[in-house]
């Protein structure tokens, strides 16, 4: 496909306008601090888009990945109160491998029941959230409980700038994760054929199974992946924001899969990039954000990603319609 | 030692009590293009897959190069050589030609990484064996189903085929694709691949194959090499009984009688350049051309789907405003297009349903069907049409083939139409629903007065079966033959002329 024609040069093209647009509205947007605080903003909605991607490229659908964030999070967090835990890399192999776990859980209801992994994952996220709240606890855990070696590390800047009037502000490194993350899956998706299997599984299921592709890991690799990240990046997301609310995360499934369809994935399977995904991401935060910035009330902010969602399925869809017919 | 590649010796497989292959012994032999015909539900669907491993036979034995297989999976089979090109193709259309060829040899090497570079040169290698070019970094779906299908054989050859089994291959073919496949499979034979072709083309079979293998109910009829038959006699093997092949004559009508449609200067932008037409009632008028002669869309055009024609429409005399379906409808203007006849059905549903889907205003009361009403029309047309079942709540599924097209036709028929248009009425049908529906479509002209309008691909079919043939070329009807005169030689020569 040549250049001009990708998704990921439209979805790039777009983001240049509204950058170009929304800087000439409010000059304020081009600032630095601003700059850094949207890429900051890019990290945990980004980390879950790239694991949503793998699902969607395969041909399915993930909306539990927030419930397993929430839950992942909490449940790490709550443990290294309880047990006074002072380390940061094992809590956060722990938040994943829960992730992880429970995304099996997933892929394994979609198999062996042959399921639709809309109606899976809807009634998965409700038990995992309702577990949460019922066997673990509905406190927050704020910032007097929380570990403070984790607010440390959501603390680390990989560049720091002061103010002339002396107030200082920074770019996490947490977008070096995120970008780490983002390569790894694009390399996955790219070169191996794990990767490879997702397209062909997303393309044709009944060719993947016929040319004597695995089918059964392909699944569990994407949701598997899909969980890991969410755990990944809900525990990240209590470090940058200082707190632990079992009940967070409500809603996000709907920025993330709509970031995941602006920047070019097909519901239906079979397409979508880690290059993309992350424009679709950047795009949306964007959106939000310069809503706030020019003083526009949250709750249109639903409507304008709602607006997102439909307006970017329907093009997709009528592109892949097209090529078809 | 033999030459058999592959043998099935008193091969028997049940489902569910029913016998699906009884007694079938069969043998491809090295680098021959064997040919397996029979209709819709004679077993060879079942053959493929007990070939391919998917199936276990209850009885009998596989033998592969005379040795016997204990069990046959599709992994044994895909190693002893065995590929098999379903009809669906089985490709990604979402990835590119070069991976599609490469994902074999990677999948059967167990890699787990990809090289792009050696993708790319593994898929131009493939291309190369069978003498084609295509783009390499092209997604498959953007190509023509005649180039998809070579991908598939490419990507066939790729896992070191020995036996090649095509199901059903020239069924989306136009006849210059199906040439071309032809050519493609001698090329393949040449490499000592043998080449076993599942089809119920018998045109096809008699230019390709040299020996060929019949069969019926699930038992194989006849075998022998390709000259010991003929076009007549593998379709009396086919179906068990002879079919007719007596031209199509218009009954008689009175000149003074309006056309049923009359079309004068009909244009549709882009794609039909000033087109008279005239059909009577009783007239089967056949219409064919290359792809993109613009002949689906002056059919789509007279069935209102193409709001922007020119041109005057009459319907029995009185001119007529087509700019919608519903306006087409309301005129008597019936259009099936492809495949419709085979898969215009509800298969779960009942005859009395499925009859009525298309007329439910005709026996509805308020926002209620009138049941009494619709038993009525329904159990009526059944009696017309005479469609054997038990009754009209019996699910259509459950219906022959042959039955279950006569559904179809009264669908059609309660609508009121008085115009038929079918565009590839027997598309991918098997030789007895063809003689079927080709049946029904005469009776419905000489008995029923509907005026049909046939478009084709199919030289035999029109010829037989219509009283005049158009011949459209660049949005225009550049040639007419009369029925009874015509000959395939003259229309196949005009037909080659046009490219």
């Amino acid at each position: 496909m040549s250049l001009l024609r990708r998704p990921e040069t439209i979805v790039a093209l777009v983001l240049l306008a509204a950058m170009l647009g929304i800087g000439f509205v409010n000059p304020a947007f081009w600032s630095l601090d601003n700059q850094f605080g949207l890429l900051k903003s890019n990290v945990i909605t980004g980390i879950m888009a790239l694991g949503v991607l793998l699902v969607m490229i395969s041909g399915g659908i993930d909306v539990s990945f927030p419930a397993f964030a929430a839950a992942a999070m909490y449940l790490t967090v709550h443990g290294m109160v309880q047990t006074g835990y002072t380390g940061v890399a094992i809590p956060f192999v722990v938040a994943t491998l829960i992730g992880l776990a429970l995304g099996a859980f997933n892929a394994f209801c979609i198999r062996a029941f042959r399921m639709i992994p809309l109606i899976v994952t809807l009634g998965t996220a409700s038990v995992v959230r309702g577990l949460l709240l019922g066997l673990v606890g509905t406190s927050v855990i704020n910032i007097n409980k929380m570990p403070p070696q984790l607010i440390e590390f959501g603390r680390t800047d990989m560049i720091d700038i002061t103010h002339t009037d002396g107030t200082r502000f920074g770019l996490t490194a947490m977008i070096l994760v995120y970008g780490a993350l983002a390569l790894g899956v694009h390399l996955v998706l790219r070169y191996t054929m794990i990767g490879r299997s997702l397209y062909a599984y997303g393309g044709s299921p009944e060719s993947a199974s016929r040319v004597g592709f695995d089918t059964r890991k392909t699944l569990l690799f994407a949701y598997c992946t899909a969980g890991a990240l969410a755990g990944f990046a809900g525990l990240l997301h209590a470090s940058l924001i200082w707190l632990a609310n079992p009940r967070d995360f409500v809603g996000f499934e709907l920025d993330v899969i709509a970031a995941v369809v602006l920047g070019g994935a097909s519901i239906f399977g079979g397409r979508g990039s880690v290059v993309g995904t992350l424009l679709g991401v950047f795009l949306l935060i964007m959106i939000k954000n310069s809503l706030i910035l020019m003083h526009i009330d949250t709750t249109w902010q639903q409507v304008v990603v709602g607006a997102i969602i439909v307006c970017s399925t329907a093009l997709t869809a009528w592109r892949d319609r097209k090529r078809v017919g | 030692m033999t030459d058999g590649l592959i043998e099935l010796r008193h091969v028997g497989k049940r489902f569910a009590g029913i016998r699906a292959l009884d007694d079938v012994s069969l043998t491809v032999r090295r680098g021959e293009i064997h040919c397996l015909a029979g209709e819709n539900g004679s077993g060879k669907s079942t053959i493929i897959k007990v070939m391919s491993g998917v199936y276990q036979p209850d009885e009998g034995d596989i033998l592969i190069d005379d040795a016997s297989v204990k069990r046959m999976t599709p992994a044994e089979s895909v190693g002893r050589g065995i590929q098999v090109i379903y009809q669906d193709l089985s490709l990604f259309g979402n990835l590119s030609v070069a991976e599609n060829l490469a994902m074999n040899r990677y999948l059967k090497e167990g890699r787990r990484a990809v090289r792009w570079g050696e993708t790319r040169q593994i898929a131009r290698a493939a291309l190369d064996r069978l003498g084609v070019e295509l783009d390499l970094a092209a997604d498959v779906e953007s190509l023509p189903t005649s180039a998809r299908q070579i991908v598939a054989i490419a990507r066939a050859l790729q896992a070191e085929a020995r036996l090649i089994i095509m199901d059903e291959p020239t069924t989306a073919l136009t006849r210059n694709e199906v040439e071309r496949l032809l050519d493609i499979t001698r090329t393949i034979q040449r490499d000592g691949i043998a080449v076993l072709f599942v089809s119920h083309k018998m045109r096809e079979m008699l230019e390709i194959s040299e020996r060929l293998t019949v069969m019926r109910n699930g038992k194989v009829v006849v075998q022998g090499p390709i000259g010991d038959f003929t076009e007549a006699s593998i379709t009396r093997h086919m179906t068990g009984h002879d079919l007719s092949h007596e031209t199509y004559r218009r009954p008689a009508v009175t000149e003074t009688v309006p056309p049923r449609v009359a079309v004068e200067g009909l244009t549709v932008p882009g794609a039909v350049a000033g087109v008279d037409l005239t059909l009577r009632p009783g007239d089967i008028i056949g219409l064919s051309g290359l792809i993109g002669s613009g002949r689906t869309e002056l059919a789509l055009a007279l069935f209102g789907m193409r709001p922007d024609h020119g041109g005057t429409i009459r319907i029995d005399g009185k001119e007529a405003r087509l700019r919608t379906v519903g306006d087409a409808i309301r005129h008597g203007i019936a259009y099936v297009p492809e495949d419709r006849l085979s898969e215009g059905l509800f298969l779960t549903q009942s005859v009395s349903r499925n009859m009525l889907a298309s007329s439910l205003d005709a026996v509805t009361r308020g926002f209620t069907v009138d049941r009494a009403r619709a038993a009525t029309v329904s159990d009526g047309m059944i009696d017309a049409m005479q469609i054997a079942t038990r009754s009209g709540e019996t699910p259509v599924g459950f219906l022959s083939g042959g039955n279950q097209q006569r559904v179809v036709i009264a669908r059609w028929l309660l609508t009121q139409a008085r115009v038929l248009i079918l565009n590839g009425p027997t598309v991918g049908v098997d030789v007895g629903s063809k003689a079927e529906i080709h049946r029904i479509i005469r009776d419905l002209a000489t008995e029923r007065g509907l005026a049909v309008l046939m478009i084709s691909d199919d030289v035999p079919e029109l010829l037989q079966h219509c009283n005049a043939i158009l011949l459209m070329h660049r949005g225009r009807i550049v040639q007419r033959f009369e029925g009874g005169t015509a000959t395939e030689d003259s229309m196949g020569a005009a037909l080659k002329a046009l490219r």
